[in-house]
Protein backbone atom coordinates (compact mmCIF):
# COMPACT_ATOMS: atom_id res chain seq x y z
CA UNK A 1 0.00 0.00 0.00
CA UNK A 2 2.02 2.86 -0.94
CA UNK A 3 -0.84 4.96 0.32
CA UNK A 4 0.77 5.21 3.73
CA UNK A 5 -1.03 6.33 7.15
CA UNK A 6 1.64 9.02 6.85
CA UNK A 7 0.83 10.23 3.29
CA UNK A 8 -2.86 10.50 4.27
CA UNK A 9 -2.26 12.16 7.24
CA UNK A 10 -0.03 15.08 5.51
CA UNK A 11 -3.50 15.51 2.82
CA UNK A 12 -5.61 15.72 6.06
CA UNK A 13 -3.09 18.23 7.73
CA UNK A 14 -3.58 20.48 4.51
CA UNK A 15 -7.35 20.16 4.31
CA UNK A 16 -7.56 20.73 7.98
CA UNK A 17 -5.48 24.01 7.43
CA UNK A 18 -8.06 24.95 4.71
CA UNK A 19 -10.42 24.57 7.35
CA UNK A 20 -8.88 26.95 9.88
CA UNK A 21 -8.43 29.16 7.40
CA UNK A 22 -12.07 29.72 6.20
CA UNK A 23 -11.69 28.66 2.73
CA UNK A 24 -12.85 25.55 2.75
CA UNK A 25 -15.74 25.32 -0.29
CA UNK A 26 -18.42 23.57 0.40
CA UNK A 27 -21.36 22.71 -2.42
CA UNK A 28 -24.88 23.33 -2.29
CA UNK A 29 -26.77 21.23 -3.97
CA UNK A 30 -29.37 22.28 -6.48
CA UNK A 31 -32.46 19.79 -7.15
CA UNK A 32 -34.11 21.55 -10.43
CA UNK A 33 -32.64 22.81 -13.88
CA UNK A 34 -31.10 25.97 -13.44
CA UNK A 35 -32.83 29.01 -13.57
CA UNK A 36 -34.23 32.37 -11.69
CA UNK A 37 -35.78 29.98 -9.61
CA UNK A 38 -34.26 26.56 -7.72
CA UNK A 39 -34.75 24.36 -5.56
CA UNK A 40 -31.67 23.72 -2.96
CA UNK A 41 -30.66 21.29 -0.60
CA UNK A 42 -28.41 23.36 1.52
CA UNK A 43 -26.96 22.30 4.21
CA UNK A 44 -26.48 19.11 3.49
CA UNK A 45 -29.78 16.78 3.76
CA UNK A 46 -32.08 20.08 4.57
CA UNK A 47 -35.37 20.42 3.50
CA UNK A 48 -35.65 21.84 -0.38
CA UNK A 49 -35.93 25.11 -0.26
CA UNK A 50 -37.11 27.66 -3.09
CA UNK A 51 -34.97 30.57 -3.53
CA UNK A 52 -34.01 33.47 -6.13
CA UNK A 53 -30.77 32.54 -7.91
CA UNK A 54 -28.71 35.37 -8.14
CA UNK A 55 -25.11 34.52 -8.46
CA UNK A 56 -25.34 32.24 -12.44
CA UNK A 57 -23.59 32.99 -15.37
CA UNK A 58 -27.05 31.99 -16.49
CA UNK A 59 -26.97 35.94 -18.36
CA UNK A 60 -29.36 35.00 -21.17
CA UNK A 61 -31.76 32.76 -19.14
CA UNK A 62 -31.09 30.30 -21.71
CA UNK A 63 -29.96 27.33 -19.39
CA UNK A 64 -33.23 25.91 -19.77
CA UNK A 65 -35.19 27.75 -22.41
CA UNK A 66 -37.25 24.65 -24.06
CA UNK A 67 -36.29 25.60 -27.16
CA UNK A 68 -32.61 25.03 -26.60
CA UNK A 69 -33.91 21.82 -24.46
CA UNK A 70 -36.02 20.47 -27.51
CA UNK A 71 -32.82 21.04 -30.32
CA UNK A 72 -30.35 19.27 -27.66
CA UNK A 73 -32.93 16.35 -27.60
CA UNK A 74 -32.90 16.00 -31.52
CA UNK A 75 -29.33 16.54 -31.48
CA UNK A 76 -29.06 13.60 -30.00
CA UNK A 77 -31.19 11.67 -31.71
CA UNK A 78 -29.81 12.43 -35.00
CA UNK A 79 -26.38 12.71 -34.21
CA UNK A 80 -25.69 10.05 -31.18
CA UNK A 81 -24.36 10.84 -27.80
CA UNK A 82 -20.11 10.79 -28.20
CA UNK A 83 -17.80 10.95 -30.54
CA UNK A 84 -15.56 8.56 -28.94
CA UNK A 85 -12.37 10.12 -31.09
CA UNK A 86 -10.34 13.99 -30.32
CA UNK A 87 -11.17 15.97 -33.45
CA UNK A 88 -8.61 15.30 -36.06
CA UNK A 89 -9.18 11.57 -35.67
CA UNK A 90 -12.67 11.00 -36.18
CA UNK A 91 -14.31 13.20 -33.73
CA UNK A 92 -15.67 16.10 -36.21
CA UNK A 93 -19.26 16.38 -37.51
CA UNK A 94 -20.84 18.52 -39.63
CA UNK A 95 -22.64 19.89 -36.76
CA UNK A 96 -19.01 20.75 -35.05
CA UNK A 97 -18.24 22.52 -38.27
CA UNK A 98 -21.64 24.29 -38.62
CA UNK A 99 -21.70 25.51 -34.82
CA UNK A 100 -17.64 27.28 -35.76
CA UNK A 101 -19.05 29.24 -39.22
CA UNK A 102 -21.99 30.27 -37.18
CA UNK A 103 -19.64 31.74 -34.40
CA UNK A 104 -17.47 33.39 -37.27
CA UNK A 105 -20.39 34.98 -38.53
CA UNK A 106 -21.79 36.22 -35.03
CA UNK A 107 -18.30 37.51 -33.49
CA UNK A 108 -17.95 39.34 -36.66
CA UNK A 109 -13.94 37.20 -37.09
CA UNK A 110 -12.21 35.31 -39.85
CA UNK A 111 -12.54 31.50 -38.17
CA UNK A 112 -13.32 29.57 -35.26
CA UNK A 113 -12.23 26.38 -33.44
CA UNK A 114 -14.18 24.71 -30.95
CA UNK A 115 -12.86 23.88 -27.44
CA UNK A 116 -13.77 21.34 -24.91
CA UNK A 117 -14.13 24.34 -22.53
CA UNK A 118 -12.62 28.12 -22.30
CA UNK A 119 -10.55 26.87 -20.12
CA UNK A 120 -9.13 24.22 -22.71
CA UNK A 121 -9.33 27.25 -25.07
CA UNK A 122 -6.74 29.77 -22.96
CA UNK A 123 -4.75 26.57 -21.82
CA UNK A 124 -3.94 25.73 -25.58
CA UNK A 125 -4.01 29.39 -27.57
CA UNK A 126 -0.55 30.68 -26.49
CA UNK A 127 2.14 28.27 -27.12
CA UNK A 128 0.03 27.23 -30.18
CA UNK A 129 0.55 30.75 -31.55
CA UNK A 130 3.63 31.85 -29.75
CA UNK A 131 7.23 31.08 -29.25
CA UNK A 132 9.76 31.98 -26.85
CA UNK A 133 11.34 34.98 -28.71
CA UNK A 134 7.68 36.70 -28.19
CA UNK A 135 6.30 38.49 -25.71
CA UNK A 136 2.34 37.82 -23.52
CA UNK A 137 1.56 41.07 -21.79
CA UNK A 138 -1.62 40.72 -19.79
CA UNK A 139 -3.50 42.76 -17.36
CA UNK A 140 -2.89 41.74 -14.05
CA UNK A 141 -6.71 40.76 -13.33
CA UNK A 142 -6.79 38.81 -16.24
CA UNK A 143 -8.93 35.19 -15.23
CA UNK A 144 -7.01 32.17 -13.48
CA UNK A 145 -7.80 30.07 -16.89
CA UNK A 146 -5.55 33.26 -18.66
CA UNK A 147 -2.62 32.74 -16.19
CA UNK A 148 -3.02 28.83 -16.53
CA UNK A 149 -2.54 29.16 -20.62
CA UNK A 150 0.14 31.82 -20.09
CA UNK A 151 2.51 29.41 -17.59
CA UNK A 152 2.22 26.41 -20.10
CA UNK A 153 3.46 28.52 -23.23
CA UNK A 154 7.56 29.46 -23.61
CA UNK A 155 7.07 33.23 -24.34
CA UNK A 156 8.41 36.00 -21.80
CA UNK A 157 5.46 37.53 -19.77
CA UNK A 158 5.02 40.71 -18.39
CA UNK A 159 1.92 42.52 -16.86
CA UNK A 160 0.15 45.59 -16.62
CA UNK A 161 -1.92 47.55 -14.15
CA UNK A 162 -5.30 46.45 -13.88
CA UNK A 163 -6.86 48.57 -17.41
CA UNK A 164 -3.63 50.86 -16.78
CA UNK A 165 -3.48 51.99 -20.76
CA UNK A 166 -0.39 54.18 -19.52
CA UNK A 167 1.41 51.37 -18.02
CA UNK A 168 0.24 48.80 -20.98
CA UNK A 169 1.91 51.53 -23.53
CA UNK A 170 5.38 51.54 -21.15
CA UNK A 171 5.47 47.58 -21.78
CA UNK A 172 4.61 48.00 -25.26
CA UNK A 173 7.67 49.56 -25.08
CA UNK A 174 9.77 47.82 -23.17
CA UNK A 175 9.51 44.95 -25.15
CA UNK A 176 9.27 46.68 -28.00
CA UNK A 177 12.23 44.15 -29.54
CA UNK A 178 10.29 40.84 -29.22
CA UNK A 179 9.12 39.42 -32.46
CA UNK A 180 5.58 38.94 -31.67
CA UNK A 181 3.80 40.90 -28.45
CA UNK A 182 0.53 39.64 -27.55
CA UNK A 183 -1.38 41.87 -25.26
CA UNK A 184 -3.90 39.61 -23.13
CA UNK A 185 -6.87 40.99 -21.34
CA UNK A 186 -10.68 39.35 -20.11
CA UNK A 187 -13.86 41.50 -22.37
CA UNK A 188 -15.27 42.15 -18.72
CA UNK A 189 -13.46 41.22 -15.56
CA UNK A 190 -15.50 38.53 -14.13
CA UNK A 191 -14.78 39.69 -10.52
CA UNK A 192 -15.47 42.96 -10.85
CA UNK A 193 -17.75 42.88 -14.16
CA UNK A 194 -15.59 46.44 -15.16
CA UNK A 195 -14.82 46.43 -18.91
CA UNK A 196 -11.41 46.78 -20.77
CA UNK A 197 -10.97 49.33 -22.72
CA UNK A 198 -10.67 48.28 -25.90
CA UNK A 199 -10.63 50.91 -28.15
CA UNK A 200 -7.71 52.44 -26.78
CA UNK A 201 -6.44 49.01 -26.47
CA UNK A 202 -6.96 48.51 -29.98
CA UNK A 203 -4.92 52.06 -30.88
CA UNK A 204 -1.79 50.97 -28.98
CA UNK A 205 -1.75 47.78 -30.84
CA UNK A 206 -1.83 49.59 -33.56
CA UNK A 207 0.77 51.79 -32.77
CA UNK A 208 3.32 49.21 -31.73
CA UNK A 209 2.73 46.61 -34.07
CA UNK A 210 0.91 44.29 -31.02
CA UNK A 211 -1.57 41.19 -31.37
CA UNK A 212 -4.26 41.70 -29.10
CA UNK A 213 -6.46 38.32 -27.59
CA UNK A 214 -9.39 39.41 -25.59
CA UNK A 215 -11.20 36.28 -23.22
CA UNK A 216 -15.06 37.55 -23.73
CA UNK A 217 -16.36 34.60 -21.21
CA UNK A 218 -18.90 36.89 -19.46
CA UNK A 219 -20.28 39.12 -22.67
CA UNK A 220 -20.64 36.98 -25.27
CA UNK A 221 -23.98 37.14 -26.20
CA UNK A 222 -25.27 40.29 -24.28
CA UNK A 223 -22.50 43.27 -24.12
CA UNK A 224 -22.63 45.74 -27.08
CA UNK A 225 -25.96 47.08 -28.89
CA UNK A 226 -26.22 42.83 -30.61
CA UNK A 227 -24.62 40.82 -28.06
CA UNK A 228 -21.73 40.85 -29.80
CA UNK A 229 -19.37 41.44 -26.89
CA UNK A 230 -17.25 44.24 -25.47
CA UNK A 231 -15.14 44.79 -29.09
CA UNK A 232 -18.90 45.94 -30.38
CA UNK A 233 -19.69 47.66 -27.10
CA UNK A 234 -15.89 49.39 -28.07
CA UNK A 235 -17.03 49.68 -31.66
CA UNK A 236 -13.48 47.83 -32.48
CA UNK A 237 -15.43 44.60 -34.07
CA UNK A 238 -13.18 43.14 -36.59
CA UNK A 239 -9.48 44.34 -34.83
CA UNK A 240 -9.82 41.97 -32.20
CA UNK A 241 -6.87 39.45 -33.57
CA UNK A 242 -7.97 36.70 -31.15
CA UNK A 243 -11.15 35.81 -28.85
CA UNK A 244 -11.69 33.05 -26.72
CA UNK A 245 -15.17 32.63 -25.42
CA UNK A 246 -17.24 30.44 -23.39
CA UNK A 247 -20.93 28.39 -23.92
CA UNK A 248 -20.82 27.92 -19.85
CA UNK A 249 -22.41 31.28 -19.27
CA UNK A 250 -24.79 33.56 -21.34
CA UNK A 251 -24.43 30.92 -24.25
CA UNK A 252 -26.91 28.02 -23.00
CA UNK A 253 -24.23 27.66 -20.14
CA UNK A 254 -23.86 24.01 -20.98
CA UNK A 255 -20.25 24.06 -21.18
CA UNK A 256 -17.65 24.30 -24.39
CA UNK A 257 -15.53 27.08 -25.70
CA UNK A 258 -13.86 28.30 -28.93
CA UNK A 259 -11.02 30.58 -30.17
CA UNK A 260 -11.71 32.77 -32.87
CA UNK A 261 -10.08 35.26 -34.48
CA UNK A 262 -7.12 36.00 -37.18
CA UNK A 263 -7.84 32.78 -39.99
CA UNK A 264 -3.80 31.58 -39.48
CA UNK A 265 -4.35 32.21 -35.89
CA UNK A 266 -6.66 30.02 -35.54
CA UNK A 267 -5.43 27.44 -37.81
CA UNK A 268 -2.32 27.19 -35.60
CA UNK A 269 -4.65 26.20 -32.72
CA UNK A 270 -5.75 23.58 -35.18
CA UNK A 271 -2.10 22.10 -35.63
CA UNK A 272 -0.41 22.74 -32.36
CA UNK A 273 -2.65 23.67 -29.73
CA UNK A 274 -2.58 20.35 -27.09
CA UNK A 275 -6.30 20.47 -25.75
CA UNK A 276 -7.82 20.30 -29.44
CA UNK A 277 -5.06 17.35 -30.50
CA UNK A 278 -5.23 15.65 -27.36
CA UNK A 279 -9.03 15.74 -25.47
CA UNK A 280 -12.38 14.99 -27.18
CA UNK A 281 -14.55 17.99 -28.28
CA UNK A 282 -17.83 18.86 -27.17
CA UNK A 283 -20.68 16.78 -27.39
CA UNK A 284 -23.03 15.88 -30.11
CA UNK A 285 -26.12 16.73 -28.30
CA UNK A 286 -24.41 20.43 -26.62
CA UNK A 287 -23.44 21.58 -30.09
CA UNK A 288 -27.12 21.04 -31.02
CA UNK A 289 -27.57 22.97 -27.93
CA UNK A 290 -25.33 25.77 -28.66
CA UNK A 291 -26.71 25.53 -32.43
CA UNK A 292 -29.84 26.80 -31.29
CA UNK A 293 -28.86 29.58 -29.13
CA UNK A 294 -27.42 31.33 -31.96
CA UNK A 295 -30.43 30.81 -33.85
CA UNK A 296 -32.05 32.32 -30.98
CA UNK A 297 -29.90 35.61 -30.59
CA UNK A 298 -28.14 35.88 -34.11
CA UNK A 299 -30.89 38.16 -35.30
CA UNK A 300 -32.98 39.42 -31.83
CA UNK A 301 -32.13 41.32 -29.31
CA UNK A 302 -34.88 40.82 -27.20
CA UNK A 303 -32.76 38.76 -24.46
CA UNK A 304 -29.88 41.21 -24.05
CA UNK A 305 -32.13 44.14 -24.48
CA UNK A 306 -34.07 42.56 -21.38
CA UNK A 307 -30.93 41.69 -19.04
CA UNK A 308 -29.40 45.26 -20.13
CA UNK A 309 -33.07 46.56 -18.29
CA UNK A 310 -32.89 44.50 -15.47
CA UNK A 311 -29.26 45.35 -14.41
CA UNK A 312 -29.76 48.93 -14.50
CA UNK A 313 -33.05 48.25 -12.33
CA UNK A 314 -30.42 45.70 -10.14
CA UNK A 315 -27.59 48.51 -9.97
CA UNK A 316 -29.75 51.72 -9.08
CA UNK A 317 -31.64 49.91 -6.32
CA UNK A 318 -28.71 48.45 -4.49
CA UNK A 319 -27.14 52.13 -4.94
CA UNK A 320 -30.07 53.79 -3.32
CA UNK A 321 -30.61 51.49 -0.58
CA UNK A 322 -27.00 52.45 0.68
CA UNK A 323 -24.90 49.83 -0.59
CA UNK A 324 -21.00 50.16 -1.78
CA UNK A 325 -20.98 48.65 -5.44
CA UNK A 326 -18.21 48.50 -7.86
CA UNK A 327 -18.70 50.77 -11.03
CA UNK A 328 -19.94 49.25 -14.36
CA UNK A 329 -22.65 48.85 -16.38
CA UNK A 330 -22.16 45.18 -17.28
CA UNK A 331 -24.82 41.93 -15.04
CA UNK A 332 -21.97 41.67 -13.00
CA UNK A 333 -22.59 43.36 -9.88
CA UNK A 334 -20.42 43.05 -6.99
CA UNK A 335 -22.10 43.86 -3.66
CA UNK A 336 -18.66 44.83 -1.74
CA UNK A 337 -18.26 43.93 2.08
CA UNK A 338 -14.83 44.07 2.43
CA UNK A 339 -14.61 41.69 5.71
CA UNK A 340 -14.42 38.34 5.01
CA UNK A 341 -16.48 36.64 7.74
CA UNK A 342 -19.59 39.11 6.53
CA UNK A 343 -19.47 38.32 3.25
CA UNK A 344 -20.10 34.68 4.80
CA UNK A 345 -23.13 35.96 7.29
CA UNK A 346 -24.41 38.45 4.35
CA UNK A 347 -24.69 35.42 2.31
CA UNK A 348 -26.35 33.13 4.56
CA UNK A 349 -29.00 35.28 5.42
CA UNK A 350 -29.93 35.66 2.65
CA UNK A 351 -30.45 32.43 1.84
CA UNK A 352 -33.00 32.00 4.98
CA UNK A 353 -34.32 35.26 3.05
CA UNK A 354 -34.87 33.04 -0.09
CA UNK A 355 -31.97 34.49 -1.99
CA UNK A 356 -29.18 33.02 -3.26
CA UNK A 357 -25.79 34.80 -3.32
CA UNK A 358 -22.49 33.37 -2.89
CA UNK A 359 -19.91 35.37 -0.48
CA UNK A 360 -16.21 35.88 -2.34
CA UNK A 361 -12.92 36.47 -0.38
CA UNK A 362 -9.37 35.54 -0.51
CA UNK A 363 -8.08 34.58 -2.23
CA UNK A 364 -10.58 34.63 -5.15
CA UNK A 365 -10.21 38.09 -4.62
CA UNK A 366 -7.69 40.69 -2.81
CA UNK A 367 -7.44 40.71 0.88
CA UNK A 368 -10.06 43.24 2.24
CA UNK A 369 -11.61 43.16 -0.56
CA UNK A 370 -14.36 40.55 -0.07
CA UNK A 371 -18.07 40.92 -1.63
CA UNK A 372 -20.94 39.20 -2.44
CA UNK A 373 -20.94 38.70 -6.81
CA UNK A 374 -24.62 39.44 -7.78
CA UNK A 375 -25.57 38.29 -11.36
CA UNK A 376 -28.25 39.91 -13.46
CA UNK A 377 -29.99 37.08 -15.68
CA UNK A 378 -32.31 37.94 -18.36
CA UNK A 379 -34.29 34.67 -16.70
CA UNK A 380 -34.94 37.48 -13.24
CA UNK A 381 -38.68 38.79 -13.48
CA UNK A 382 -39.08 41.82 -12.01
CA UNK A 383 -40.37 40.01 -9.24
CA UNK A 384 -37.74 38.16 -8.57
CA UNK A 385 -35.47 41.20 -8.80
CA UNK A 386 -37.87 43.33 -6.69
CA UNK A 387 -38.03 40.29 -3.77
CA UNK A 388 -34.16 40.11 -3.89
CA UNK A 389 -33.84 43.38 -3.39
CA UNK A 390 -36.04 43.45 -0.61
CA UNK A 391 -34.04 40.69 0.67
CA UNK A 392 -30.95 42.58 0.50
CA UNK A 393 -32.30 45.64 2.08
CA UNK A 394 -33.59 43.63 5.37
CA UNK A 395 -29.88 41.99 5.73
CA UNK A 396 -28.17 45.10 4.98
CA UNK A 397 -29.77 47.07 7.83
CA UNK A 398 -29.48 44.02 10.16
CA UNK A 399 -25.94 44.42 9.93
CA UNK A 400 -25.80 48.32 9.77
CA UNK A 401 -24.18 48.84 6.47
CA UNK A 402 -26.46 50.63 4.61
CA UNK A 403 -25.86 54.15 3.70
CA UNK A 404 -22.40 53.89 5.30
CA UNK A 405 -18.96 54.03 3.00
CA UNK A 406 -15.97 51.47 3.07
CA UNK A 407 -14.45 53.47 5.44
CA UNK A 408 -16.75 53.26 8.10
CA UNK A 409 -17.35 49.32 6.55
CA UNK A 410 -14.03 48.47 7.25
CA UNK A 411 -13.74 50.51 10.41
CA UNK A 412 -16.65 48.24 11.86
CA UNK A 413 -15.82 44.63 10.62
CA UNK A 414 -12.03 44.98 9.60
CA UNK A 415 -10.59 43.63 6.41
CA UNK B 1 27.96 52.61 -5.68
CA UNK B 2 25.84 54.90 -7.74
CA UNK B 3 23.47 57.00 -5.58
CA UNK B 4 21.22 58.07 -8.57
CA UNK B 5 21.07 54.37 -9.76
CA UNK B 6 19.42 53.26 -6.36
CA UNK B 7 17.09 56.05 -6.43
CA UNK B 8 15.99 55.10 -10.22
CA UNK B 9 15.53 51.29 -9.54
CA UNK B 10 13.86 52.40 -5.97
CA UNK B 11 11.32 54.77 -8.22
CA UNK B 12 10.95 51.76 -11.19
CA UNK B 13 9.81 49.32 -8.55
CA UNK B 14 7.33 51.27 -6.65
CA UNK B 15 5.72 52.73 -9.79
CA UNK B 16 5.23 49.31 -11.25
CA UNK B 17 4.42 46.95 -8.50
CA UNK B 18 2.43 48.78 -5.19
CA UNK B 19 -1.13 49.76 -6.08
CA UNK B 20 -1.30 51.55 -3.07
CA UNK B 21 0.81 54.82 -3.02
CA UNK B 22 0.36 54.58 0.78
CA UNK B 23 3.33 51.78 1.55
CA UNK B 24 6.88 53.11 1.63
CA UNK B 25 9.92 51.04 0.23
CA UNK B 26 13.71 51.78 1.60
CA UNK B 27 16.78 50.44 -0.25
CA UNK B 28 16.83 47.01 1.93
CA UNK B 29 12.64 46.16 1.90
CA UNK B 30 12.55 42.86 0.96
CA UNK B 31 10.89 42.70 -2.25
CA UNK B 32 10.21 39.14 -3.52
CA UNK B 33 10.39 37.42 -0.13
CA UNK B 34 8.39 40.14 1.16
CA UNK B 35 5.97 39.43 -1.32
CA UNK B 36 6.13 42.64 -3.13
CA UNK B 37 7.47 41.50 -5.92
CA UNK B 38 6.58 37.52 -7.16
CA UNK B 39 8.75 35.88 -9.19
CA UNK B 40 6.54 35.76 -12.25
CA UNK B 41 7.00 39.51 -12.88
CA UNK B 42 10.78 39.71 -11.79
CA UNK B 43 10.93 39.33 -15.67
CA UNK B 44 9.32 43.28 -15.87
CA UNK B 45 12.32 44.41 -13.93
CA UNK B 46 14.91 42.39 -14.92
CA UNK B 47 14.26 43.55 -18.55
CA UNK B 48 13.85 47.01 -17.72
CA UNK B 49 17.98 46.94 -16.25
CA UNK B 50 19.12 45.78 -18.84
CA UNK B 51 17.56 48.12 -20.81
CA UNK B 52 18.57 51.26 -19.40
CA UNK B 53 21.84 50.03 -18.15
CA UNK B 54 22.61 48.30 -21.20
CA UNK B 55 24.01 45.21 -19.68
CA UNK B 56 22.81 41.15 -20.36
CA UNK B 57 21.63 39.36 -16.98
CA UNK B 58 22.39 35.98 -17.40
CA UNK B 59 19.25 33.99 -15.98
CA UNK B 60 21.40 31.61 -14.24
CA UNK B 61 22.32 35.19 -12.11
CA UNK B 62 18.44 36.58 -11.83
CA UNK B 63 17.61 34.73 -8.84
CA UNK B 64 15.05 35.14 -6.48
CA UNK B 65 17.76 35.86 -4.04
CA UNK B 66 19.96 38.84 -6.12
CA UNK B 67 16.68 40.31 -6.61
CA UNK B 68 15.25 40.74 -3.65
CA UNK B 69 16.86 44.58 -2.20
CA UNK B 70 16.98 47.33 -4.29
CA UNK B 71 20.74 47.27 -2.68
CA UNK B 72 20.96 43.67 -4.37
CA UNK B 73 19.60 44.72 -7.60
CA UNK B 74 22.55 47.46 -7.71
CA UNK B 75 25.57 45.25 -7.03
CA UNK B 76 23.94 42.49 -9.58
CA UNK B 77 23.64 45.76 -12.12
CA UNK B 78 27.22 46.94 -11.58
CA UNK B 79 29.13 43.55 -11.51
CA UNK B 80 27.53 42.95 -15.14
CA UNK B 81 28.30 46.99 -16.20
CA UNK B 82 31.61 46.19 -15.50
CA UNK B 83 32.01 43.60 -18.00
C1 LIG C 1 -13.07 34.90 -17.94
C2 LIG C 1 -13.27 33.42 -17.98
N1 LIG C 1 -12.61 32.68 -18.89
C3 LIG C 1 -12.75 31.35 -18.96
C4 LIG C 1 -13.58 30.65 -18.09
C5 LIG C 1 -13.67 29.17 -18.20
O1 LIG C 1 -14.76 28.80 -18.96
P1 LIG C 1 -15.15 27.26 -19.13
O2 LIG C 1 -16.13 26.95 -18.07
O3 LIG C 1 -15.70 27.16 -20.51
O4 LIG C 1 -13.88 26.47 -18.99
C6 LIG C 1 -14.29 31.37 -17.13
C7 LIG C 1 -15.18 30.64 -16.21
O5 LIG C 1 -15.14 30.74 -15.04
C8 LIG C 1 -14.13 32.78 -17.07
O6 LIG C 1 -14.77 33.48 -16.13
Amino acid sequence: MAYSDDIRKMYKDTLQGIMDAGLFKQERFIHSPQAAEIDVEFPIGAPLKRVINICANNYLGLSSHPEVVKAAHEGLDSRGYGMSSVRFICGCQDIHKELEARLTEFLGTEDTVLFPSCMDANAGVFEAILTKDDVMISDRLVHASLIDGIRLASALHDTYKHNDMEHLEQKLQLHADKRQKLVICDGVFSMDGDTAKLDEMVALCEKYNAMILVDDSHSSGFIGKTGRGTHEKYGVMGKIDVITTTFGKGLGGASGGCVSGRRELVEMCRQKARPYLFSNTMAPVIVAGVLKVMDLIMHNTERRDKLERNTEFWRKGLTEAGFVLKDGDTPIVPVMLFNAKLSQDVSRDLFHEGVYAIGFFFPVVPQGAARIRTQVSAGHEMHHLEKALDAFIKVGKKYEILGKTKAEIIERYGN
Amino acid sequence: MDANMKDIVLKYVIDEYLEDDSETLTYDSPLISGGIVDSFSMVSLKRFLENKYSISIPDADATPEAFDTVNKICVLVEKFAGK
